[in-house]
């Protein structure tokens, strides 16, 4: 058993073109390590450089935001389902 | 090009307005790889501003998974501006995450015109693209007959051919 992981078309350059990919871990963070092991440049993408999950990713557990979960802190464990989708935000700003 | 139906059209203009002052977003949903909108899924704007819009997370999730489900994709992601042109700010096209694409912006900031504008944003750049409005509710064969009966331009053809 694995981590199912979603990725979108935005992220697919770092996993070869591959829309689902496996990986392992206890927590999120522990899984993003995980998989930029494979698919390097990956992890950048999705957590800033002080080491909080980037604002404008959404990541889920199963149907969860990890944001509601502890973010990169939240659980996961083999058989759970993560989907990460690039927030769709905007606007005139001010 | 983005080619998209009036009354998709109409639904989104009248979203925009509903939600004004504050910001509208939502997606238009097609099938994959047609580059066809079809299924308009007005969305909340989490951020509740007339400046910011931000898809709520969850609707999103549950959005998508949807799309997945029926093998479509986002063809148009449309949000609005309430006081300036249909035109991408820096923050949309910094933020700009479905290469795919088309981003309609529509501004609200006359309440009597409609104004409407598509763009494709890939890495930041920003390229606007023709916008075809399609009446579903016209007889496109009727249309196709007026016109090669009746347009000038055939009738110049017929004559010149005939001498």
């Amino acid at each position: 058993m694995a981590i199912e992981v979603r990725i979108p078309t935005i992220l697919r350059q770092y996993t070869g073109g591959a829309k689902i990919v496996e990986g392992a871990g206890d927590s999120i963070a522990d899984l993003l390590t995980n998989l930029d092991a494979s698919y390097a440049g990956l992890r950048a993408r999705l957590v800033t450089e002080d080491g909080g999950l980037h604002r404008f990713v959404n990541v889920y557990v199963n149907d969860e935001d990890v944001r509601f979960l502890g973010a990169l802190d939240a659980k996961v464990k083999d058989g759970d389902t993560v989907t990460i989708l690039p927030a769709v935000a905007g606007g005139s700003g001010r | 090009m983005l080619t998209i139906g009036r009354d998709i059209i109409d639904a989104i203009v009248a979203h925009a307005r509903r939600d004004h002052p504050d910001e509208a977003c939502g997606v238009v949903a097609g099938p994959i790889g047609s580059d066809t909108p079809a299924r308009h899924v007005p969305m909340d704007n989490a951020e509740r501003s007339s400046t910011f819009y931000r898809f709520d997370s969850m609707e999103q999730l549950r959005v998508w998974r949807e799309m997945d489900d029926r093998d479509e994709e986002p063809v148009v992601i449309y949000h609005s501006h309430t006081a300036t042109e249909a035109y991408p700010s820096r923050t949309d096209s910094s933020l700009a995450g479905e290469p795919k694409a088309h981003y309609l912006l529509v501004s609200t900031r006359d309440p009597s015109t409609e104004e409407i504008r598509s763009f494709r944003i890939v890495d930041g750049t920003v390229t606007e693209e023709p916008v075809q409005i399609v009446d579903a509710s016209v007889d496109p064969t009727a249309v196709t007959t007026y016109m090669f009966g009746q347009s000038p331009a055939t009738v110049d053809y017929e004559c010149s051919a005939g001498h």
